[in-house]
């Protein structure tokens, strides 16, 4: 059945905010977020914030929010407006599409931190090595043993 | 400043970085933001509408599955927007069906092809591979400052 729709906050831009820090906690975040959002929508999550606005008030709002712990705070854009009935946990019953994901890099961004502030410690000239690039190997395909054993254990 | 494609489309930590070494990064969300901010018929709730299959015929041939063409009309404009991009090619969170997972060979097949700078790299596993990541991915993007001509 279609529908007419209505989007709203056209013209926004959402982006999250994750805070991965040992000194500073998403809600002590948002406090410091509130105080400079000069009319930025905030909205507190478990992991950061959700920040809506128009597109220069986030971009200042993000370039401050950023200052408050360089390497421990992470940004990036989000499609949905806060509380999308599509997107938002609140009507679906489970975590978010999207929240796995986050969830996934959330662990290795403790690296990146520490990547960012050794960065930051070492300087422009001190040259890092290159990571070894990637090389694509080949899946070992699975076995017609293993296959058959997979199959008994989904009957039995 | 360049634009710069990132894979996974999705990758907070590719698009945070990308953004704070000074450059645009390309993700899912702006193509969806597009859509989501659109008014007009839709059918809720979907941000795919039966026209995103048929815009998606300028990437992907007719007998593509219409959710590989789908997915491209989202991503394919941003591929050419893009003036470089950065794979991660171990990201074991871009699974999917077989939907997601034949868009993201198209999207990497398509970047390849495209012949604008890549840089491959994997997640880091420990600390050092970390120093090692984010160095690789700011050298990269510096050497892009002239709008992602190297």
């Amino acid at each position: 059945m279609m529908a007419e729709y209505s989007p709203d906050y056209v013209g926004t831009v959402t982006r999250y905010v994750f805070v991965e820090s040992p000194s500073m906690t998403p809600g002590e975040l948002a406090l410091r977020a509130y105080e400079a959002s000069e009319g930025v929508l905030i909205k507190e999550t478990c992991f950061g914030l959700q920040v809506t606005g128009e597109p220069e008030s986030v971009d200042r709002l993000i370039e401050e929010i950023r200052t408050f712990d360089p390497a421990h705070i992470f940004v990036k854009d989000r499609g949905s407006p806060p509380g999308d009935p599509r997107r938002c946990r609140a009507n679906l019953g489970g975590a978010r599409p999207g929240y796995l994901g986050h969830e996934r890099e959330f662990r290795i961004l403790r690296y990146i931190t520490r990547g960012l502030e050794e960065l930051d410690r070492r300087g422009e000239e001190a040259g890092v090595p290159e990571p070894t690039p990637p090389v694509s190997e080949k899946k070992p395909l699975l076995d017609i043993k293993r296959l058959q054993e997979l199959i008994e254990t989904e009957e039995s | 400043m360049a634009k710069v494609f990132i894979y996974p489309a999705t990758s907070l930590i590719l698009s945070d970085l990308v953004a704070r070494f000074g450059h645009k990064p390309l993700g899912a969300a702006l193509g969806i933001r597009e859509r989501i901010q659109t008014a007009g018929v839709d059918s809720p709730p979907l941000q795919i509408t039966p026209e995103e299959p048929k815009r998606g015929l300028k990437y992907a041939a007719v007998e593509v599955p219409s959710g590989v063409r789908g997915r491209m009309a989202i991503y394919g404009p941003l591929i050419e927007e893009a003036e470089a991009a950065i794979i991660v090619t171990d990201a074991d969170l871009a699974f999917g069906c077989m939907g997601c997972a034949r868009t993201d060979e198209l999207i990497l097949f398509s970047l390849r092809q495209s012949g604008i700078p890549i840089l491959e790299l994997k997640y880091p596993a420990n600390e050092e591979e970390g120093v090692q990541f984010v160095a690789a991915i700011k050298k990269f993007l510096d050497g892009l400052e002239n709008g992602g001509e190297t």
